[in-house]
């Protein structure tokens, strides 16, 4: 594989998935916490598409195709709850939001 | 050829921390669009170019002038910013622990096994024909679910966002 190596494009996909997980444990604004989700789906693709390189499946396409759109719909619900939050309340703190009324 | 794969690399992981770093979730966006950039170079490079051209047009693209958009709506009046301190004690710290623990226990994981050499590819990999033939033909199903996936996401939207007055 150019430049890096398989192993590289794992280190890589590993690294990034973590930095998605932590950032969901660490940050407490909603905003960055769904954006630390996206990086989470980023990761998992780029692992996909490694493993179909190594086999030759078109396969891992589909699959990354399936996770950029999953992604896709996810931030707009995600950004809709979101909005409402910040409407009902003006909660920039995931710890200071108790219900969610319409 | 090979450094902008290296660099491509890095700069992908130096905005995955620019996202949880960032004090301000305009800058946090702006890292993500770098990481998401960086990652299509890498697509690009491992063989997928349409998955590469997908994620720039669609993902960085749409989604993350979703972001944008819905930042720049809600903060217009002041900057949202979390409390000074959590309400968890050490929650901080706790997870970047559990950050350095996972790290290491996935590198664990996948760098014990020897990967076998690349497959010697068959022509047109990657490329846009190749990708419509398996979605079309073998994975048509998945099509189908994923545009009712799509649908269900807008009527969702437009329900949560419509007001009861």
């Amino acid at each position: 594989m150019s430049g890096l190596g398989i192993e590289g494009y794992v280190i890589v996909s590993a690294v990034l998935f973590v930095l998605g997980v932590t950032g969901v444990l660490v940050r407490r604004s909603p905003l960055v916490m769904l954006m630390a989700i996206e990086l989470m789906w980023g990761a998992a693709a780029l692992l996909v598409l490694t493993f179909g390189r190594l086999f030759g499946y078109m396969d891992a396409h589909v699959f990354a195709f399936m996770i950029i759109v999953v992604g896709a719909a996810e931030a707009a619900i995600g950004l809709a709850l979101i909005v409402q939050m910040f409407r009902t309340k003006e909660a920039a703190d995931v710890d200071d939001v108790r219900a969610l009324r319409g | 050829m090979s450094a902008i794969v290296v660099i491509a690399a890095v700069l992908a992981i130096a905005g995955g921390i620019g996202v949880i770093a960032a004090r301000v979730p305009v800058h946090s966006v702006l890292a993500l669009i770098l990481t998401l950039v960086a990652l299509a170079v890498l697509f690009i490079a491992a063989g997928a170019e349409y998955m590469g051209l997908l994620q720039v047009i669609v993902y960085a693209g749409a989604v993350m002038v979703m972001f944008v958009f819905v930042i720049s709506l809600l903060t217009a009046r002041r900057e949202p910013v979390e409390r000074p301190q959590s309400l968890l004690p050490g929650q901080e710290r706790a997870g970047y622990v559990v950050g350095l623990v996972l790290l290491a226990g996935l590198l664990t994981a996948m760098l014990r096994h020897v990967y076998p050499e690349p497959a010697a590819l068959p022509a047109g990999y990657g490329t846009v024909r190749a990708f419509g033939t398996a979605l079309f033909h073998e994975h048509v199903f998945v099509l189908q679910l994923a545009a009712l996936l799509l649908m269900v996401a807008a009527v969702g939207v437009v329900l949560l966002m419509a007001r009861r007055s």
